[in-house]
């Protein structure tokens, strides 16, 4: 890791229900403790002060943007990431929704917009199209025009209808 | 397990009897389903690598120092004090690597750091390698750079005026040094036809640029190896050319150097040529003996560009009174920015791709791309062709408003047809246009709405037409333009390698969807390599749309010569004709009598036995004679060409002057859709695109008025305003299939053909909405606003809806 002239730290994490010890510089975001402390790299940096979405990641449930979001404001709290989503059973209903309705197609700004679409899920789960689009609105997809994207979340929450998160 | 327990175990994960009965009945087992893509579980998951998530055993963190100043002289660099910085292990600069590079062999006009002179504010001029981000941020402050300011070109004008320092040196002297290309065509008797010309609708459009914004900046990581091989991985759409280039600007043996393409997160042609970074990894890992990375920050980005370029149009459609065009003679200023880039090719296809769908009886036009001190603009999805699009189809409906013509029927009675020449002699094939106009014309009710929704709301339609590929390779040779290679193992497994670039759009997906198809085995049996050329033989990359017409004919190429030795050596043990033996669902199965069967891999193991080792190459390469003798006419001939109609409907609020886009339909001939689903995404990726540059987008400098000429006025996704889920419209894709002679299955392009016709329809749109006519992009609040104040507008709108206005005529353009 780094041996420059920055000051390190030793920050305790909980992500995806492991808990983390990891020794990183001290002004690192918590985007950068996933993936250059811990190598959770599928959380994605497209532009790192909070514009794209790319790097949302859910902190006690919520999304958060993790590009912006200091590492120690996640001590003590549960963080979720992408690679948080699947079990041993296999793929969680909206990342097989992905998978069947193309709404990834470079599949940059996908594990950020799961997770912004999982939390809407959480809190609500029948929602409306505008829900939908609401929802996402805070992250940037540049390839598919939303279109199978909004299908996608449509499709998962239909098939998790009386189905626990 | 013993081979008769995996037979057992396969014939039970093979399709059913009464799905293989389906399937012998079908044209097709897999080609026109909605599969799923191959190799993007990863994408869902978070575990597929892209280029910034690779971390090598120690490697080091690379930045580039880039000019404050649009146009300086770099008198001096002094880079010892960064060089002594501790964590530093590296610094190079322009005489590091003193080659100038370019996409285009013909216009090498960039150097991977500027030698002696900077171009654009964001130009590099050193480069650092330390052992973190922040060490080599910190040297980059160290690092001394003097420079001489010399007098900047920021808009095109000026620079075709030229001055006393050109932005580059002029290719012959006496030249203005300033103008990257100049192409000048006609084609038949304009100035004749034009003065016997009914009607002649003149109009002068303007488009500002715009550019990509990937979601993934670019990244790219060197690893020279103490044996000499130097490794590139990279976010780029092109590892061939990247390779090619590598080579030729660090003078080593191309054959010691491998190119691997990670998981690319978008690219939309912003990723299409060779770029700073991946110099500089190269040449930082050969001066440390270490893997360095360099990952573009979203500024970066911008600077980086290649994006759209500005371009001011001014356009003469002459036609006869019942709408047939008689004449179009345009002329074309493009603001091309520091380097050349593409942009011999854009000058030519800002002329070129313009003379299809419709039949032009004669055409000109007059394209002149100039340097500006911005940077480089290049390909941007529908590369050169989007901006002459956009005015030449407002000019039509200029056109059916002066003639009291159906804005559709026009079109129609304009329609160059298929397996025609355009006036420009590039050779059509197939030709799905006027089922594109059909299906928006119903889908949208055109008849029953357009001119008769109330003031402040409208629709409007627009055509378009593009490329498949090129038929000419970027640098010239005569080999194949892509190819694959096919291996069959005796589990049943197959792989393609395959040099495609999968840049998000499905390129690892359509050799999976074909070989299922061809050799009968399920589509998890079929695994793609793709894009490393350490492993994969040359396909020349992501542009053009190229891919699924090129790539996709060499797979079948190369999957039939398996299927033939298959069906041979099934045959014989069968004792019937080859022709016989289906390959489908995992079986081969005779096609008289489907009950007898065996799991492909069994077919696969009886050839084997036969042949030897199953295995085979396919190549694809393009028609060579189909155009015309004139200069530059091999530029923009392809071998097929797609066809696209989108009718747009727009709410205008007349006290703000914002659009909304409410609805775009798309109707878009791709020959014949592999795989529906991928197509639609690729028309709804493409339409928002367009709709996103109507109305959002625009890559505007700073002035001197405003502090710093030629700084970018808006480097980052929130002030470079692309549209959320919120902005988008609703889509609706409407597949046409013409179904083309020379493509695989029929199939033509889809990546970039459906963008065009989404701002000229938003712009017919606005007109029929509230009678304005938008010839500037974008569309903003502003200029909708000051355009709405015009009192005529009123008025034009109540003439074309039928509520009379004398006036209506003179102030319609």
């Amino acid at each position: 890791m780094a041996t420059g002239a920055n000051v390190l730290a030793i920050v305790r994490l909980k992500v995806n229900g492991d808990e983390h010890e990891v020794g990183i510089p001290e002004h690192y975001t918590l985007l950068e403790a996933l993936r250059y402390g811990i190598g959770l790299t599928g959380s994605k940096q497209g532009c790192d002060k909070g514009d794209c979405g790319a790097c949302t990641v859910l902190l006690d449930g919520q999304p958060v943007l993790s590009c912006i979001t200091p590492v120690w404001e996640a001590e003590h709290h549960e963080v979720r990431t992408v690679e948080g989503l699947a079990s041993p059973a296999g793929l969680h209903p909206l990342q097989d929704a992905f998978e069947a309705n193309g709404a990834a197609q470079c599949g940059f700004c996908t594990p950020g917009i799961l997770m912004s679409a999982y939390a809407l899920l959480q809190r609500n789960s029948a929602p409306t199209r505008a829900d939908v689009l609401d929802a996402l609105s805070g992250n940037l997809c540049r390839c598919t025009g939303y279109t199978k994207i909004i299908e996608a979340v449509e499709n998962a929450a239909a098939q998790m209808q009386g189905r626990e998160l | 397990m013993r081979p008769e327990e995996l037979r057992e175990r396969q014939a039970r994960d093979a399709v059913d009897i009464k799905t293989l009965e389906a399937m012998a009945e079908r044209e097709f087992a897999v080609i026109g389903g909605r599969a799923r893509k191959v190799n993007s579980v990863g994408k869902v998951t978070g575990s597929a690598i892209y280029t910034d998530d690779i971390v090598l055993p120690a490697m080091l963190h690379g930045k580039i120092l880039r000019s404050p100043h649009p146009h300086a002289r770099i008198l001096s660099i002094d880079t010892s004090v960064a060089e002594a910085l501790t964590g530093v292990h590296a610094v190079v600069t322009g005489r590091d690597m003193p080659v100038k590079y370019g996409i285009i062999p013909w216009t090498r006009d960039e150097e991977p750091l500027c030698v002696d002179r900077v171009r654009y504010i964001g130009d590099g001029v050193a480069a650092v390698a330390a052992v973190d981000e922040d060490t080599a941020n910190r040297a980059l402050d160290l690092i001394r750079v003097e420079y001489e300011e010399i007098p900047a070109f920021l808009d095109p004008e000026s620079a075709l005026a030229g001055g006393e320092v050109p932005i580059h040196e002029p290719g012959k002297p006496g030249r203005n040094g300033n103008i990257t290309k100049h192409v000048r065509l006609e084609f038949g008797a304009v100035d004749e036809l034009l003065s016997q010309s009914d009607v002649v609708i003149e109009g002068d459009y303007f488009f500002e640029g715009s550019t990509h914004t990937p979601i993934e900046p670019h990244c790219a990581i060197g690893y020279y190896d103490p044996t000499g091989k130097l490794t590139v991985w990279s976010s780029t759409q092109v590892p061939h050319y990247l390779h090619r280039e590598l080579a030729r600007v660090l003078d080593l043996d191309v054959a010691r150097i491998r190119v691997v393409q990670p998981v690319v997160g978008g690219a939309f042609g912003g990723k299409s040529e060779p770029f700073d970074l991946e110099f500089c990894v190269a040449k930082l890992a050969m001066k440390c003996g270490r893997p360095v990375k360099i990952l573009y920050t979203r500024e970066e980005v911008f600077y980086s560009h290649r994006g759209r370029h500005p371009m001011k149009m001014k356009f003469k459609l002459g036609a006869d009174r019942e709408g047939h065009i008689k004449a179009v003679d345009n002329k074309i200023l493009i603001d091309g920015g520091a380097y050349a880039s593409f942009g011999l090719v854009t000058t030519y296809y800002s002329g070129q791709l313009l003379a299809a769908p419709y039949v032009f009886e004669s055409y000109r036009f007059d394209s002149t791309r100039v340097y500006t001190n911005k940077p480089a603009c290049g390909p941007k999805r529908g590369h050169g062709s989007v901006q002459p699009r956009f005015a030449f189809e407002v000019q039509l409906d200029k056109l059916a408003e002066r003639l009291g013509i159906d804005a559709m029927e026009l079109r129609r009675r304009n329609f160059l047809g298929e397996q025609k020449r355009t006036v420009n002699e590039l050779r059509v094939t197939s030709n799905g246009f006027l089922q594109c106009l059909d299906a928006v014309e119903s889908a949208s009710s055109w008849k029953e709405r357009q001119r008769r929704l109330p003031f402040g709301r409208g629709l409007g339609v627009a055509g378009s037409c593009y490329i498949s590929g090129t038929n000419y390779p970027i640098y010239p040779n005569e080999m194949p333009q892509s190819a694959v290679q096919i291996q069959v193992e005796r589990s049943g497994r197959v792989t393609v390698f395959s040099g495609a670039s999968e840049i998000g759009q499905g390129s690892d997906s359509v050799p999976a969807y074909i070989v299922a198809e061809e050799l009968g085995v399920p589509l998890d049996y079929v695994r793609v390599v793709s894009a490393d050329t350490d492993l994969v033989p040359v396909d020349l990359g992501a542009y053009s749309s190229r891919e699924t017409f090129m790539m996709g004919n060499a797979c079948i190429h190369a999957a039939r010569q398996l299927r033939t030795q298959v069906q041979d050596a099934v045959a014989e043990i069968w004792q019937c004709t080859p022709g016989h033996v289906g390959l489908a669902g995992g079986w081969a199965f005779d096609t008289a009598d489907t009950a007898r069967r065996m799991p492909i891999s069994e077919a696969f193991n009886i050839a084997e036995t036969k042949f030897g080792t199953l295995g085979s190459t396919g190549w694809y390469n393009t028609p060579k004679d189909v155009h015309g003798s004139y200069r530059g006419a091999t530029i923009g001939a392809s071998p097929a060409y797609s066809f696209t109609a989108h009718v747009a409907e727009v709410s205008v609020d007349v006290e703000t002057g914002f659009v909304a886009v409410e609805k775009i339909w798309i109707a878009h001939d791709c020959g014949r859709a592999l795989n529906p689903m991928l197509v639609e995404g690729q028309m709804e990726g493409s339409a928002y695109m367009g709709f996103a540059e109507a109305l959002m987008e625009e890559q505007v400098f700073k002035t001197a008025d405003e502090g710093r000429a030629g700084l970018h006025n808006a480097p980052s996704l929130l002030d470079y305003r692309i549209p959320t889920s919120l902005d988008t419209p609703e889509m609706q894709s409407l597949i046409i299939e013409s179904i083309d002679p020379e493509g695989p299955y029929g199939a033509k392009e889809a990546g970039e053909g459906p963008l065009h016709p989404s701002i000229p329809a938003i712009a017919n749109a606005i007109f029929d909405s509230v009678g304005v006519r938008m010839d500037s992009l974008p569309f903003s609040p502003p200029r909708v606003w000051r355009a709405l104040q015009d009192v005529e507008a009123k008025n034009r709108w109540a003439a074309a809806h039928g509520l009379a206005s004398s006036q209506s005529e003179a102030a319609a353009d």
